[in-house]
């Protein structure tokens, strides 16, 4: 597994409006929808059952689970801050559904730095294939001031 | 203008579910690690919950009979909404504490608000619903507002 932390500690410092956090491809398939739900003992039909999802609500393919969208822009904050501060803050909406064979992408950027308070504000997106953003938030996080 | 939401609709306002009390396994939190398809080892390792594992760990355990024929459980907190079709909701989430195996958390959910407006193509009724996540101690955790949208 690659060390994704950051190499060493960084301070508040260190970091500046308009820094992009790194993009990450997600290609959540079948398999790993279902032990998502599972985990959550979510048996809402439309996240396994694809001739209900097409057929009966009328969606064009499984919908991927609202919440795991909001879990990777967790994510993509927390790779990019390693062990330099804490995620204490996030708001975020579902926009619109993606599904299934849909190839996502998480990622986002700097936008506000109080060096003084050590917190950090960042925009976060999840995008489709099509560029569109499709679950967009803001984090906070706390850094250290040296 | 009309308005969708009755005073008798209005008045659950307020109401609280009954506090929920479980326990952070590593078991659990490595399951959760792993669907999420997080990459950090203290994560995978369960040694530390990924934040938005209070979302697994408090989704309503319901029984086969109590869910509907889409697989879907009702939630108690809500009253019969006049809207029925559930739009794309927001979330707003605040991270106390750090939670690790062994904690026993407790979660107790409010109906916070009801409100109406005008969207594009008729009415939508918004609502929302603020969890409080406090340890054994009672300091709190976790807050989270969950705001739903029904047109």
């Amino acid at each position: 597994m690659i060390n994704l932390a950051l190499s060493e500690k960084r301070p508040v410092t260190s970091v500046q409006v308009g820094d992009a956090l790194p993009e990450r491809e997600l290609t959540p398939d079948n398999v790993q929808l279902f032990l998502y739900n599972a985990v959550l003992w979510n048996a809402h039909r439309i996240h396994f059952d694809e001739p209900y999802a097409k057929d009966v609500e009328g969606y064009p393919g499984l919908v991927i689970a609202g919440p795991m969208l909001g879990d990777w822009l967790h994510q993509c904050v927390e790779e990019w801050l390693g062990d330099s501060g804490r995620l204490v803050s996030i708001e975020y909406s579902n926009r619109a559904a993606t599904y299934i064979g849909e190839t996502l992408a998480s990622g986002g950027t700097v936008i506000e730095v109080s060096p003084a308070a050590g917190e950090v504000r960042i925009e976060v997106f999840i995008k489709n294939a099509a560029g569109d953003v499709v679950t967009p938030g803001v984090a906070t996080v706390m850094m250290e001031a040296q | 203008m009309t308005t969708l939401l009755s005073d008798e609709l209005l008045a659950n306002i307020g109401r609280q579910s009954t506090p929920h009390r479980e326990l952070v396994t590593r078991r659990d939190i490595r399951k959760y690690a792993i669907a999420t398809g997080n990459r950090q080892r203290k994560y995978l390792d369960g040694d530390q919950a990924p934040p938005m594992f209070h979302v697994a760990l408090f989704w309503d355990v319901v029984e086969l009979e109590e869910l509907t024929p889409d697989g879907v459980s009702i939630d108690s907190l809500l009253p019969k909404f006049p809207l029925e079709r559930a739009m794309a909701g927001g979330l707003k989430i605040d991270y106390l504490k750090p939670v690790h195996a062994g904690d026993w958390l407790t979660a107790t959910r409010t109906l916070a608000d009801i409100y109406e407006k005008r969207g594009r193509s008729g009415p939508l009724i918004f609502y929302e619903v603020d969890m409080l996540i406090v340890n054994d101690a009672g300091e709190p955790v976790i807050r989270e507002r969950t705001t739903r949208i029904l047109r």
